[in-house]
């Protein structure tokens, strides 16, 4: 498997660590609600189809970013840099 | 009917006719309209949970419904192996008498399921992890449950062509559970299902369950491609596909995720290896099978997946591992590649309970471990959905004890299920 690296390109798998799902919004800091953080740390959508994830340019340039990744086909459909604090670029 | 087709007066007469003559193991039932008991999925644990049923609880009524044919999931697809060496008590007692049900299986279910005690073997690469193993060995211990720390030198007549001086990764020790071993992955599913079809339950091949019914918030049965099927009970054990049938039961969001795991055969060859060894480096495992095939596994691919089928980074890697500890078998060659979709949870160990809807029974969370467990996952979840409640051996594994901040992380990696 290929993944694009939005700032090197595409490079193989293995240069890469997995991060895991990146649509399960964090609460904030201040959120001190039990349920919404179990919520957060423990349940997946765990999709048939297209999901958005983090991945780690470990062997490479080392920044984090996400992926578009479809879980059957593996096809990436789009990547993404994230800002400084984390967030998805616009 | 009789239960023992199986004698060497039928293999010989069926050999003499070109083996044309031999009757299905299990009747070829279509749906009824409805059910005591409807079991999705037609895996060891859903065949498992059926025969139990039918055997311990008297309830026959009951169905097995499969989109595929029986054998064609993770059952048939998995590297055989069978032990309970656990750490934490709740897994430990739990695969320990999954061991016990292995160990009488055959006569159980008149059915050869070629359980043996082969032995498995952890290896350690150096003195912490033998310490670790060490520890787990005492938690062993302390449930009764047989295992012996060996040392390099009882090692080596044991695995007479590992190779135990590598520079890097010597092999300082390691962990022995005697009773465990290797059964024959299909011919559990068949001898599961063909004793629980003769207790009357019904096996549904080629029929996918595509919903569920509802009465307000109660489950009530299942929408198939074959048409709605009515149930007291519906019992779901689709391991890889549990978030994806359980969605449309109205749960969205479960504690699991769908990661691919691959095996991988070589060549038949002479005898080499008549015990099961696993390498604490990189994670490998090995065995021999009976038809001479050198059978390894080791780490799921590492990222979501629903493709039954892996990427070649494992491959390399468990190659390299496979003819570092094994140097005489780095000329062998891979004769066949796998995979299989597994319902990786976020702690690494089994969800069996009662769900969150009513009329709904959840068992799921298998991870890669869930072969050796066919036996007392069915036997657990039969009795929990039986008695509306469950069994000690498998309270702890509930839905909702993330949440609740009881998760039985074996591991020690966190709700990360691409690491456990
Ligand atoms: C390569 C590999 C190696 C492994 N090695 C080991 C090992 O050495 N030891 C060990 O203990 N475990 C091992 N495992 C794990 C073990 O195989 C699984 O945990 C276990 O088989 C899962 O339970 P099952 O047998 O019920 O699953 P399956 O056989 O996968 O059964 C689930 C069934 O549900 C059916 N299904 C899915 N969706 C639907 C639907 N909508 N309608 C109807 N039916 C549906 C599927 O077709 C399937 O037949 C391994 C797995 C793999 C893939
Ligand atoms: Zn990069």
């Amino acid at each position: 498997m290929l993944i694009t690296c939005p700032h090197c390109g595409a490079r193989d798998r293995a240069e890469f660590t997995y991060g895991g799902d990146a649509s399960v919004p964090r609460p904030e800091l201040s959120d001190l609600d039990q349920e919404r953080w179990a919520d957060y740390v423990y349940l997946r959508t765990n999709p048939r189809g297209t999901l958005r994830e983090f991945w780690h340019h470990v062997a490479g340039c080392r920044i984090w970013f996400i992926a578009e990744r479809d879980t059957v086909s593996h096809k990436i459909s789009a990547t993404q840099a994230l800002d400084d604090d984390g967030s998805a670029e616009r | 009917m009789n239960g023992d087709r199986y004698s060497v007066f039928s293999v010989l007469k069926n050999a003499a006719t070109g083996n044309r003559h031999w009757q299905p193991a299990w009747r070829s039932a279509a749906p009824k309209p409805s059910y005591d008991v409807v079991i999705v999925g037609g895996g060891g644990h859903g065949l498992a949970t059926a025969y139990y049923l039918a055997k311990e609880h008297g309830i026959r009524n009951v169905a097995v419904v499969e989109k595929g044919w029986i054998g064609g999931g993770n059952v048939g697809r998995n590297t055989t192996i069978v032990r309970s060496n656990y750490m934490l008590p709740a897994n430990g007692r739990f695969y320990e008498w999954s061991l016990k049900l292995w160990e009488g299986l055959s006569q159980d279910i008149n059915y050869n399921v070629m359980f043996s005690q082969r032995g498995v073997i952890n290896l350690a690469h150096t003195s912490p992890q033998l310490d670790t193993f060490a520890r787990r060995g005492n938690a062993m211990r302390i449930e009764g449950i047989d295992c012996e720390l060996l040392g390099p030198a009882e090692i080596a007549p044991l695995v007479p062509r590992l190779r135990l001086d590598h520079p890097v990764f010597p092999v300082v020790g390691g962990l022995i559970q005697k009773r465990a071993g290797n059964a024959r992955h299909d011919a559990v599913a068949w001898g599961y299902a063909r004793a629980a079809d003769r207790l009357g339950v019904d096996i549904v091949e080629n029929c996918e369950v595509t919903g569920f019914t509802f009465d307000g918030d109660r489950i009530t049965g299942i929408e198939t491609s074959r048409g709605p099927i009515a149930a007291a009970k519906t019992a779901v054990a689709v391991a890889g596909s549990t978030s994806d049938v359980l969605r449309r039961a109205g749960l969205e969001r479960l504690p699991i995720e769908s990661h691919v795991l691959q095996a991988y055969v070589t060549e038949p060859i002479k005898p080499f290896l008549d015990t099961v060894v696993t390498f604490g480096v990189g994670h490998l495992y090995i065995s021999q099978s009976d038809k001479g095939g050198l059978v390894f596994g080791g780490d799921i691919d590492g990222y979501n997946s629903y493709a039954q089928r892996g990427g070649l980074p494992i491959i390399e890697h468990l190659s390299e591992g496979l003819a570092t500890f094994f140097p005489s078998a780095s000329r062998l060659r891979v004769l066949r590649s796998w995979g299989g979709i597994m319902d990786m949870s976020m702690d690494g160990s089994p969800i069996i309970c009662k769900g969150p809807r009513d009329g709904l029974y959840i068992n799921a969370g298998w991870c890669y471990g869930g072969f050796k467990a066919t036996p007392g996952s069915g036997w657990c979840f039969a009795h929990t959905i039986a008695n509306d409640a469950p069994h000690n051996l498998n309270a702890a594994f509930t839905l909702d004890r993330f949440a609740a901040g009881a998760s039985i992380d074996e591991r020690g990696a966190g709700p990360k299920p691409w690491l456990h």
